[in-house]
C-alpha cells in the first residue's frame, strides 16, 4: 500500500517533469507579472515565440477603460488557425477566442480594461506553435467592475438578441462588422452574475465555415466585431450566435460589393 | 553650478510659470500647452483670459488645480493691481474649471446650465486629474461656482461684457464677448491650430453655436485651445472644418465597416497639419462617437429584426 502510493507520486512527478521543461515560455519582453501562469494555461507545452509579425494595433490611450479599441492583424503570417485576444492584468484575461477558416487572421474589437495591463494577440500556426505579441496600455481603474450603461439604465433586457451589422467586398477581403446589444456581465459587479455573449459562427452558401469564435465577459458591453472572410459580393453570410442563458444571436447579412459602394458614397 | 546640478529633479517644487501675453487693451491670455494634460504641463493646457477692469480683475477660466489658480489669481493681480472680482467659468471641464478653489465666495460665476451640470458632473474628474497629474493636483477639489449667471452681461466700471450661453463642445458652453476690445473669449467652442476634444460634444448643436460665434461684431477670438486668432473668423472657420470633416469621416468609416481602430487611424487631410494633437483628438473622438453611429448607421441583421 504504502508502495503504491510512492509509485503514484513518482508517477505524478515523471507527469509533471517533462511538463515543467516545455513549458519554459520565453523571457516577456513587456515583463508581464501574468505571463508565466498565463502563458501555461493559454499555451500548455506549445512551442512560444515573441513575433512582431503579429501586429496588436491600438489607440494611444485608453480614452474609455470600459470600451477600448483592439485589432489583431496577422496578415503577413502564413497558416493561422486560431487567435487569443488578451490583457494579461485583466480579471478574465481572454478576451476572445477566434478559430478563422474562410477568412484572413484579422479581428478587431472593444475590450474593458481593469487597469493598465498588456494587450496581446497570440496566433497558433499549423504546426501548433504560437507567435505572440502586444503592448502595454495604460488605463484608469474599473473597467470590468463598473455596472454596464444599459443595467444602470435598466433596458438592458429589452435588446437581447439584436445585432446590427455590414459586410461590404473589398480589395483585401469581405470586410463583416457585428455589432450586438448586450451587456456583457463580468460577474464584479454587486448581485449581477456573469452573462455574456459566448458563441459566434459565420457561415456562407453551402454551410462553408467563415469562423468561429469564443467570446469571453472581458469584451466591451454592446459588442463590436470585425473580421476579414473570403465571401464574395452578393453572398449572404449567416449569422449564428448565442450567450450563456441560451439567448440566440442569429441573423443574416448580404456581402455588398465595395467599389460600387464607394460609388454611391462618392456620388 | 555643481551645487544646482546636484539637486535632484524631483526635488524641485512643482511651479506653473503664469505668463500674460497682451491681446488688446487691458486684456491678457495665458496660454495653455497645445498637448494633453500631462505631467509635464501640469494640466495647464487651456488658456485663461484676464481682464484688466476699473472694477477689478476679470477672468475666464481658471486653470486645472488650486495649485494653478493660486498662481494665477497673484500673478493677474500682480498684472492689473486689482484684486480678482469676477472668474467666469466657461463649461464642466477640469483643465478650464478646477482651480476655482483659490477664489473667495461670491467671484466664481457660471450660467445655470453650467451649474446644474457641474451638480452632478463637476467632482467626476477627480480621480482622473489626480491619477493623471499626481502632486500638480495637492490639495484640488471641485469648488462648484457661487454666481449664477442669468443677466445677457455684466458691467465692470465701463467695460461691458456679453455673456453668450451656448452648447455643443458640452450641454452648457459660456462664450463672452468683450465689448471694449471686440475680443470674443470663446471657450471650447473654437480651437485654433489645436485639433477639438469631443468627451461631450454634439456636433450639430456645436456646428450651430459656432454660426452663432461667426455672426457677432467681433475682431478677434482667444480660443479655448491654441494660440490666439488676431482675425474674427479663421479660428471659428477651422473648428467648423474640422467637425464637418469628421462627422462625414467618421459617417463614412462605419457604413464601409471599419473598426475602432482603423477609424482612429485613418489619414487626416493635408488642411489640418497644422493641428497639434490632431490623431489624438481623432482617436478620442472614434471613442466617444463610434459605437453612436454604428448604432444609428448599420442596419439591424438579426432574424428578430
Amino acid at each position: 500500500m504504502k508502495l503504491r502510493a510512492v509509485s503514484v507520486a513518482v508517477a505524478c512527478l515523471l507527469a509533471w517533469l517533462p511538463a515543467a521543461a516545455v513549458a519554459k515560455l520565453p523571457v516577456d519582453p513587456l515583463a508581464s507579472p501574468m505571463w508565466q501562469p498565463l502563458g501555461a494555461i493559454f499555451f500548455g507545452d506549445d512551442v512560444v515565440r515573441f513575433d512582431d509579425r503579429v501586429r496588436v494595433i491600438f489607440p494611444a490611450i485608453a480614452e474609455d477603460q470600459h470600451s477600448f479599441p483592439v485589432t489583431i492583424d496577422a496578415r503577413g503570417i502564413k497558416g493561422v488557425k486560431r487567435i487569443l485576444l488578451f490583457a494579461d492584468l485583466n480579471p478574465i484575461p481572454l478576451a476572445i477566442d477566434y478559430t478563422p477558416d474562410a477568412a484572413q487572421p484579422f479581428l478587431a474589437t472593444r475590450i474593458k480594461l481593469d487597469q493598465r495591463t498588456p494587450v496581446r494577440g497570440a496566433v497558433q500556426l499549423e504546426d501548433g506553435s504560437w507567435l505572440v505579441s502586444g503592448g502595454w496600455i495604460d488605463a484608469a481603474g474599473g473597467g470590468c467592475s463598473a455596472p454596464p450603461a444599459s443595467r444602470v439604465k435598466g433596458d438592458w433586457a429589452e435588446h437581447l438578441g439584436q445585432v446590427r451589422g455590414v459586410a461590404l467586398r473589398q480589395a483585401d477581403g469581405t470586410h463583416v462588422r457585428l455589432a450586438f446589444r448586450h451587456p456583457m456581465d463580468t460577474g464584479f459587479v454587486a448581485n449581477i452574475p456573469t452573462y455574456n455573449l459566448d458563441e459566434v459562427s459565420l457561415s456562407g452558401a453551402n454551410g462553408k465555415s467563415y469562423g468561429t469564435m469564443h467570446v469571453e465577459a472581458s469584451v466591451s458591453e454592446d459588442p463590436a466585431i470585425a473580421i476579414i472572410t473570403d465571401a464574395t459580393a452578393g453572398e449572404t453570410i449567416v449569422l449564428r450566435g448565442g450567450d450563456t442563458n441560451g439567448i440566440r444571436y442569429d441573423g443574416s447579412l448580404a456581402v455588398r460589393d465595395g467599389a460600387a459602394n464607394a460609388a454611391l458614397a462618392a456620388r | 553650478m555643481l551645487g544646482a546640478l546636484a539637486v535632484p529633479a524631483w526635488a524641485q517644487a512643482l511651479t506653473y510659470r503664469i505668463m500674460p501675453e497682451p491681446v488688446g487693451d487691458g486684456i491678457w491670455v495665458v496660454r495653455g500647452a497645445d498637448g494633453p494634460i500631462a505631467q509635464d504641463n501640469g494640466g495647464a493646457i487651456a488658456n485663461i483670459t484676464i481682464i484688466a477692469t476699473s472694477a477689478g480683475t476679470v477672468l475666464v477660466d481658471c486653470g486645472p488645480s488650486l495649485r494653478y489658480g493660486t498662481a494665477l489669481k497673484s500673478a493677474a493681480e500682480a498684472l492689473t493691481g486689482q484684486p480678482v472680482v469676477r472668474v467666469y467659468l466657461t463649461h464642466l471641464h477640469p483643465d478650464h474649471i478646477y482651480g476655482a478653489g483659490a477664489f473667495a465666495p461670491g467671484v466664481v460665476a457660471a450660467t445655470p446650465q453650467l451649474a446644474s451640470l457641474l451638480k452632478s458632473e463637476g467632482a467626476g474628474f477627480s480621480d482622473g486629474m489626480y491619477r493623471l497629474l499626481g502632486d500638480w493636483m495637492r490639495g484640488t477639489e471641485f469648488t462648484p461656482p457661487s454666481v449664477l449667471l442669468t443677466a445677457p452681461q455684466e458691467t465692470f466700471g465701463t467695460r461691458r461684457l456679453r455673456l453668450l450661453p451656448l452648447a455643443g463642445h458640452s450641454a452648457a458652453d459660456l462664450a463672452i464677448l468683450d465689448e471694449t476690445t471686440g475680443t470674443l473669449i470663446a471657450g471650447d467652442l473654437v480651437f485654433h491650430n489645436r485639433a477639438p476634444a469631443t468627451p461631450h460634444a454634439n456636433l450639430a448643436t456645436w456646428q450651430a453655436s459656432l454660426a452663432t460665434l461667426r455672426a457677432l461684431p467681433h475682431r478677434r477670438v482667444i480660443p479655448g485651445h491654441g494660440p490666439l486668432d488676431p482675425t474674427p473668423t479663421t479660428a471659428i472657420d477651422q473648428t467648423r472644418d474640422w467637425l464637418g470633416w469628421i462627422a462625414q469621416a467618421l459617417r463614412d468609416a462605419v457604413l464601409a465597416g471599419d473598426d475602432n481602430v482603423a477609424a482612429g487611424n485613418m489619414p487626416i487631410p493635408p488642411r489640418f497639419a497644422s493641428m497639434k494633437a490632431a490623431r489624438y483628438e481623432l482617436q478620442r473622438t472614434v471613442s466617444h462617437l463610434y459605437p453612436g453611429l454604428e448604432a444609428d448607421l448599420l442596419p439591424r441583421i438579426d432574424t428578430k429584426r
